[in-house]
C-alpha cells in the first residue's frame, strides 16, 4: 500500500491532538497550536475527538478498534486538513486506517481522510514548504526519529527542521534505526526485549552527551523518560512541537 | 505473564546475547554501506525487485509450468511435492534407485524445513552439511538460528569445543585452525558421496536455470565430485528470466553479507551435457509447496516475495535481543514471524504468538529488498489470531476502552473526573497503557488540561 498522493494543504488546520497529550501532555498541544499558528495557520480542535484507535488495531483486536477509528473518521469528515504531533497517530490516519477497513464500506472515507492528514513535521516541510525555522536555540539536541517515519516521505522533515534553527546543534544518536521499544502493548507482553531496546537507546544517548532528547512521538518520550527515571538516570525529553515553539520564543538552554 | 519470545529472550546468556546482537549489529551495517555506496537510490531497486517478485507470484500457475517445461528440457527431472513428507520420499526414491548411501548437502532452508536430514538417516543415508555453518550445527546437534548465518548465536570458543568433542582436534579457536579442519574433514565426504543435495535462490522460469549462490564453493564442490544433483526448491523462488537475475543477485548478496557479489554463483542448466568433462549425470528439481499456495491465496501473499537475505532478522531489535531459536521455526526474525504461522497450516494456533513479538518499528520493511511490508503483515496476523479467538498470554481486552473511545461524552467525563479525582481514569487509557502503568512510571495526568486552554482563548479572543 503506498502512501497517499497529497496536495498543497489548505491553512486551514484541525488538530488532533492525540489521546497521550489529551490526557498527559497539554503542553505538546499547546505547543502545536502555537507553531501551526506562527505559520498563518487557523486551528481548530474538534471537541468530539477520542483516540485513533491504534491500540486496539494493534492489539489485532480489529472489532474493538473499527468503531473507534469510525468515529475518527466522522469527526475530521469535514476538516480540511489533519495534524497530529505524533508520527504514529497520524500513520494510524494515512495507513493503518486503510488496513483496518479493507474490504469494509468505510474505506473509501478511509482513503479519503489518509490524504488530509499530517504529521506535524510532515505538514510543515512537505506541506506548506518551510525548510527553515525562525528564533533561536542554544541547544545540544538528540533527536530520536519515531518508527512511524520509516520510509515515509516525511522520514527526514523533523531533522530538517531541527537543523535549520540557529544555535542548535543535532547530536549523532548511534544506532539510530533501532526502535526505543515502546510498541504499546509490545512493552507490556514483551518487558525483557522491550527493555533492553530501551536500555540501548538510553546507554547511547547517555554517551552522546546532549542536553535533550528530542523526538515527534511522545509514545517514545514517555517510554524513554520512564525507563530513565526507573534506571536513576531522568533524561530531559522534550516533543518536537516544544522545541519549534521554544526556538520561536527565543529561550534559551535551561539544562 | 509474558510472551514465549520474551520468555525465551530472557533465558539467554549474556554471551549468546552479545554474538547475535553484535553478529546481527555489524551484518546490518555492512549491507547498509554497500548497497547505499554503491546505489543512489537503493530504495529504487528494491521497489522494482519487489514489483517483479509480485508480478512472478501472480502468474506463478504459469511460471511454474513454463519453468518445469524447460528444466525437462534442459535434461533435469521435475518433481512436485505437496508437503515435507512427500518431498522427501522424493529425494529418497531418487537415492534408492541409485543405490546411494552417502549424500552431501549445500545449504537448504528448504531442506531444514522438511527435515530431510533425520528422515534420510532414519533410512539409512549418510547426510553432510558442507556450509561451514549448517556443518557445525550439525556437529553439535543444535539447529540454524540465521537463514544466512546459521550459528550467529555460537562464538568461536563453542565451536572450537564442539570441534574438540567430535574429535576434529585439539581445543584451537582459531578462525583459520577451525576453517581448514572443517576443510579437511569435508573434502574426504565429497569424494565419498553418491549425490547431492542443494536449495536454489532462482530459477529462471524462461531458460529453466537454477542459481545457487554461496561463499564457501561448497555446493560446487558437491556438484563436481557426485553424479546425481537433487534440488530442493519452494516455489516461490521463480523469476520470470535470466534478465531479472541482474536485479536480485545485485540485492541478495548486499543485504545479506554486505558483499556486492557473494563469491561463487552457479547457473546450472540442467546435468552434465555430452561434451562437458564432468559434472552430475542425473538431476532431479523438487519444487515444494508445503504451506505455500495457502498462503499465496491470503492477505499475506506479499511474504513469498522473500529471497532469503536475512536482512530484516539483522535489523530487527526483538531478534537482537532473543535469537532466532525464540521463533522455534526454521524461518526466524521477522520474515519467520510471517512465513511460520502460514505455512504451519491448521497448526496456525501453535504459532499465533510469533507475529506479536515485533513492536511494529517496521526497520524490517525498511531494509527488505522485494520490499515486503513485513509490518502490515504481522497486524494482519494478528488480526486473523484475535478473529480465531486463539489466547494470546497477558493481553488486556479491549472492549471497555473501545466503548469509552467511540463515545465522546463518555471520554470527556473520564478526562475530567481523572483530573479532578486526580488519578488516572482506568477506561480511559488503552489498556496496553493501563498494564504499562504497572512497570513504568506514568507522567502526571492532566486530562482535559489543553482543552481548557484552548477553549479559554478561544473564547478571549
Amino acid at each position: 500500500m503506498s502512501e497517499p498522493t497529497r496536495s498543497q494543504p489548505p491553512r486551514q488546520v484541525s488538530l488532533m491532538a492525540t489521546c497521550l497529550a489529551d490526557a498527559f501532555f497539554d503542553d505538546v498541544a499547546v505547543a502545536t497550536v502555537l507553531v501551526l499558528e506562527h505559520l498563518g495557520c487557523q486551528v481548530s480542535f474538534p471537541e468530539a475527538q477520542t483516540c485513533c484507535a491504534q491500540p486496539a488495531f494493534n492489539a489485532g483486536d480489529w472489532l474493538a478498534a473499527r468503531p473507534v477509528a469510525r468515529h475518527t473518521l466522522s469527526v475530521f469528515r469535514d476538516a480540511a486538513a489533519v495534524v497530529a504531533p505524533s508520527g504514529s497517530c497520524a500513520r494510524m490516519l494515512s495507513h493503518g486506517s486503510l488496513l483496518l477497513f479493507e474490504g469494509e464500506p468505510d474505506l473509501a472515507a478511509a482513503e479519503e481522510l489518509a490524504t488530509r492528514s499530517w504529521e506535524l513535521s510532515d505538514f510543515i516541510v512537505n506541506g506548506l514548504g518551510v525548510r527553515k525555522w525562525p528564533g533561536r536555540l542554544s541547544q545540544r539536541v538528540l533527536f530520536h526519529a519515531s518508527c512511524h517515519s520509516r520510509g515515509t516521505r516525511y522520514a527526514t522533515a523533523a531533522r530538517t527542521l531541527l537543523a535549520s534553527i540557529a544555535g542548535l546543534e543535532l547530536v549523532e544518536f548511534r544506532e539510530a534505526e533501532q526502535c526505543c521499544g515502546f510498541g504499546g502493548t509490545f512493552s507490556v507482553n514483551f518487558p525483557g526485549v522491550s527493555h533492553e531496546m530501551g536500555a540501548l537507546k538510553l546507554s547511547h544517548a547517555s554517551e552522546a552527551n546532549a542536553n535533550v532528547l528530542v523526538s515527534a512521538d511522545m509514545g517514545c518520550l514517555m517510554h524513554l523518560d520512564g525507563l530513565g527515571k526507573r534506571q536513576g538516570a531522568p533524561l530531559r525529553t522534550r516533543h518536537l512541537a516544544q522545541v519549534l515553539r521554544d526556538a520561536l520564543e527565543g529561550v534559551e538552554a535551561t539544562a | 505473564m509474558s510472551e514465549p519470545v520474551d520468555r525465551f529472550a530472557l533465558l539467554q546468556t549474556r554471551e549468546r546475547r552479545d554474538s547475535v546482537r553484535l553478529g546481527s549489529k555489524a551484518g546490518h551495517e555492512k549491507r547498509t554501506a554497500t548497497l547505499f555506496d554503491d546505489f543512489q537510490d537503493p530504495n529504487k531497486l528494491r521497489t522494482l525487485a519487489g514489483n517483479i517478485k509480485q508480478h512472478t507470484l501472480d502468474h506463478l500457475d504459469g511460471y511454474l509450468e513454463q519453468a518445469a517445461e524447460r528444466l525437462e528440457a534442459n535434461g533435469a527431472h521435475v518433481h512436485f511435492a505437496n508437503d515435507a513428507e512427500r518431498a522427501c520420499e522424493i529425494v529418497l526414491g531418487v537415492l534408492k534407485r541409485r543405490g546411494a548411501k552417502r549424500l552431501v548437502k549445500a545449504k537448504t532452508m528448504v531442506s531444514e524445513e522438511v527435515a530431510l536430514t533425520p528422515f534420510l538417516e532414519h533410512h539409512g543415508i549418510e547426510c553432510v552439511e558442507t556450509d561451514l555453518g549448517e556443518f557445525v550445527v550439525q556437529l553439535s546437534r543444535d539447529t540454524p538460528s540465521h537463514i544466512v548465518k546459521p550459528i550467529i548465536h555460537k562464538n568461536r570458543k563453542e565451536i572450537a569445543r564442539t570441534f574438540e568433542l567430535e574429535g576434529l582436534g585439539p581445543y584451537d579457536d582459531t578462525p583459520e585452525v577451525i576453517t581448514r579442519r572443517a576443510r579437511e574433514f569435508l573434502r574426504k565426504k565429497y569424494l565419498a558421496a553418491d549425490a547431492a543435495v542443494t536449495g536454489a535462490n532462482f530459477v529462471s522460469a524462461e531458460s529453466g536455470r537454477v542459481v545457487l549462490v554461496t561463499n564457501e564453493g561448497n555446493s560446487r564442490f558437491s556438484l563436481a565430485a557426485t553424479r546425481c544433483h537433487i534440488a530442493l526448491v519452494g516455489i516461490e523462488k521463480l523469476v520470470p528470466s535470466d534478465r531479472e537475475l541482474g536485479v536480485f543477485l545485485n540485492l541478495l548478496a548486499r543485504s545479506g553479507t554486505g558483499q556486492q557479489l557473494t563469491v561463487y554463483t552457479e547457473f546450472i542448466s540442467g546435468p552434465r551435457a555430452a561434451t562437458q568433462a564432468d559434472g552430475p549425470e542425473e538431476m532431479h528439481v523438487v519444487f515444494l509447496d508445503n504451506g505455500r499456495t495457502a498462503a499465496l491465496a491470503s492477505d499475506c501473499r506479499e511474504i513469498l516475495r522473500c529471497i532469503r537475505c536475512g536482512a530484516c532478522l539483522n535489523v530487527c531489535p526483538v531478534y537482537r535481543q532473543a535469537s532466532g531459536h525464540a521463533y522455534r521455526s526454521v524461518y526466524p526474525g521477522p520474515v519467520g514471524a510471517v512465513l511460520t504461522p502460514l505455512l504451519a497450516g491448521e497448526r496456525f494456533s501453535e504459532f499465533a504468538d510469533l507475529p506479536r513479538a515485533s513492536s511494529l518499528c517496521g526497520a524490517c520493511h525498511e531494509v527488505c529488498p522485494v520490499d515486503i511490508p513485513i509490518e502490515d503483515l504481522l497486524l494482519r496476523l494478528r488480526a486473523r489470531g484475535k478473529r480465531e479467538g486463539i489466547e494470546s498470554p497477558g493481553a488486556p481486552s479491549m472492549g471497555g476502552w473501545s466503548q469509552v473511545a467511540r463515545e465522546p461524552l463518555a471520554w470527556k467525563a473520564a478526562l475530567m473526573s481523572g483530573r479532578l479525582l486526580r488519578y488516572v481514569p482506568e477506561r480511559l487509557l488503552p489498556p496496553s497503557l493501563q498494564a504499562w502503568n504497572q512497570h513504568h512510571e506514568l507522567p502526571a495526568f492532566r486530562g482535559g488540561a489543553f482543552r481548557s486552554w484552548f477553549r479559554t482563548r478561544k473564547s478571549k479572543s
